[in-house]
């Protein structure tokens, strides 16, 4: 596929490799915040090709795996409400609740439905106006846009059925956070390359000078990363904390305004929990008041508790890149992507799934 | 989840209010229809970035050879030398690049 398939050539990997073990003197954590990219990290072994030197720390870069418990088990009690169709991305299905899961609400005879865009649901409750229709909007900056674009459709075709319940986060204040945090051991960031498409890198640049550490706009496939890598580690020896763009072909310093005035129009930044890391600033994005409607937690008037995680599923210590997966004694065995026990584990880019698909399974 | 596809807008659907503009895009033969509210004057041929059925934004065909560029810049070798040298190449047994 043109403008994939050329950014996975073997020959320029080990190229690329090669000169990173050149330039490499010190001892360097490089945290990637986007679990797109711990995924093709882990799959195609991107870390195993660096030297022993530098060590590629898992960030919390899953929306899926740091939407709250208590979301969940919101997003479960909607699902099963008579007369309501409820729309999801695929891996929300199988996250965790407290007690039960989406997937198990359809298997139950819920009305639980796969979307693969927010403006899918829009048009199922075009099409249902006797129902209600709950679309579940989780993700980062790179979603907010197309959700908010869903709302200003569902406002603008007057449907009074359509609601969300809404979990977006925000990538810059979640790098404070782990900045932040005690004993951190992050020396420079990767990006996420689709979360500064859309909103441009210069929330970052404050961020780098703050804590003196180098954060490059990295894209997913394995060259990306392998260039991105270099050019961190290219600031770390020379003892530079810049901002620099390696996703050059879909990121520039301002972003795409336009999406950003859409996501602005529909969504204002508000606190947020995020999953196995608590309660973050100014992380979160809500629906301003004059979308208020579309809100289904205000519309369902669903209960809010607070919930504890299994204590023997370390995801909080894995999303805040403190452990590797297969540091936690669940791992493999009492949690399996069949049956999770923590939200890393379910995501295609939850880094819990990413070792046992491509490093446990490979390993048996 | 922030998956982001490349693909070629071969059809415009019009619409007054720009935030309702879609077009048809080509993923590698596969055909969806996409919001194209965050292209500026869209036009049929453009690459854009499709995430959830969404163009975040035109792909800059002119940087698309960035990463090959500075691969060529940091060894010092240009790109028909690169092709031939493994004078910059490292281990290559733990490669496992597809």
């Amino acid at each position: 596929m043109k403008y994939v398939s050329e950014y996975r050539d073997r020959e320029s990997a080990v190229k690329y490799a090669g000169l990173i073990r050149k330039i490499v003197k010190g001892e360097w954590s490089i945290m990637e915040v986007c679990g797109g990219q711990t995924h093709s990290i882990v799959k195609y072994g991107i870390d195993q090709l660096l030297p022993d030197s530098v060590t590629l720390i898992h960030g919390p870069g899953c929306p899926v795996c740091v939407t709250p418990i208590e979301l969940i088990d919101q997003a479960v009690e909607i699902a099963r409400l008579e007369n309501t169709i409820f729309c999801s991305f695929g891996d929300m299905l199988r996250v965790p609740g407290s007690s039960a899961d989406l997937l198990g609400v359809k298997a139950a005879g819920g009305d639980v439905r796969m979307v693969y865009s927010p403006v899918d649901a829009v048009r199922i409750a075009a099409d249902n106006p006797g129902r209600e229709i709950v679309f579940f909007a989780v993700g980062f900056e790179t979603t907010a846009p197309v959700t908010a674009s869903a709302v200003l459709q569902a406002d603008h075709l007057g449907l009074d059925n359509f609601s969300m319940l809404v979990s977006h986060v925000l990538v810059p204040p979640a790098i404070e956070a782990v900045l932040s945090g005690e004993d951190c051991a992050v020396q420079g960031f990767l990006a996420a390359g689709h979360v500064c498409t859309v909103m441009g890198y210069t929330e970052y640049e404050p961020i780098a000078e703050k804590y003196g550490v180098p954060i490059v706009v990295t894209g997913f496939e394995p060259l990306d990363i392998l260039e991105g890598i270099h050019m961190c580690l290219k600031q770390l020896e020379e003892g530079r904390a810049e901002v620099e763009n390696q996703y050059m072909r879909a990121v520039s310093r301002d972003g795409n305004t336009d999406a950003v005035q859409i996501m602005r129009t529909v969504f204002e930044a508000g606190d947020r929990k995020w999953r196995g890391i608590g309660g973050i600033p100014g992380s979160g994005l809500s629906l301003r008041e004059r979308f208020a409607k579309f809100d289904a937690g205000r519309k369902f008037k669903v209960s809010s508790h607070e919930v504890d995680e299994p204590d023997i599923c370390i995801s909080g210590e894995v999303l805040r890149g403190n452990k590797k997966p297969s540091e936690c004694p669940a791992f493999g065995k009492e949690c399996t992507p069949e049956h999770p026990l923590g939200a890393p584990m379910v995501s295609s880019e939850g880094a819990c799934a990413a070792y046992y698909r491509y490093r446990l399974a490979r390993e048996r | 989840m922030c998956l982001g596809v490349p693909g070629r807008i071969e059809k415009i659907s019009e619409n007054d209010d720009p935030l309702f503009v879609t077009g048809s895009v080509n993923f590698g033969g596969v055909l969806r229809e996409v919001i194209l509210a965050g292209i500026k004057d869209p036009k049929i041929g453009d690459w854009v970035i499709v995430h959830a059925g969404f163009a975040l934004n035109r792909l800059n065909e002119d940087e698309a050879m960035e990463v090959f560029d500075y691969l060529g810049q940091i060894s010092g070798l240009g790109q028909n030398e690169l092709q031939d040298s493994d004078a910059v190449s490292g281990s290559t047994e733990e490669a496992e690049i597809d």
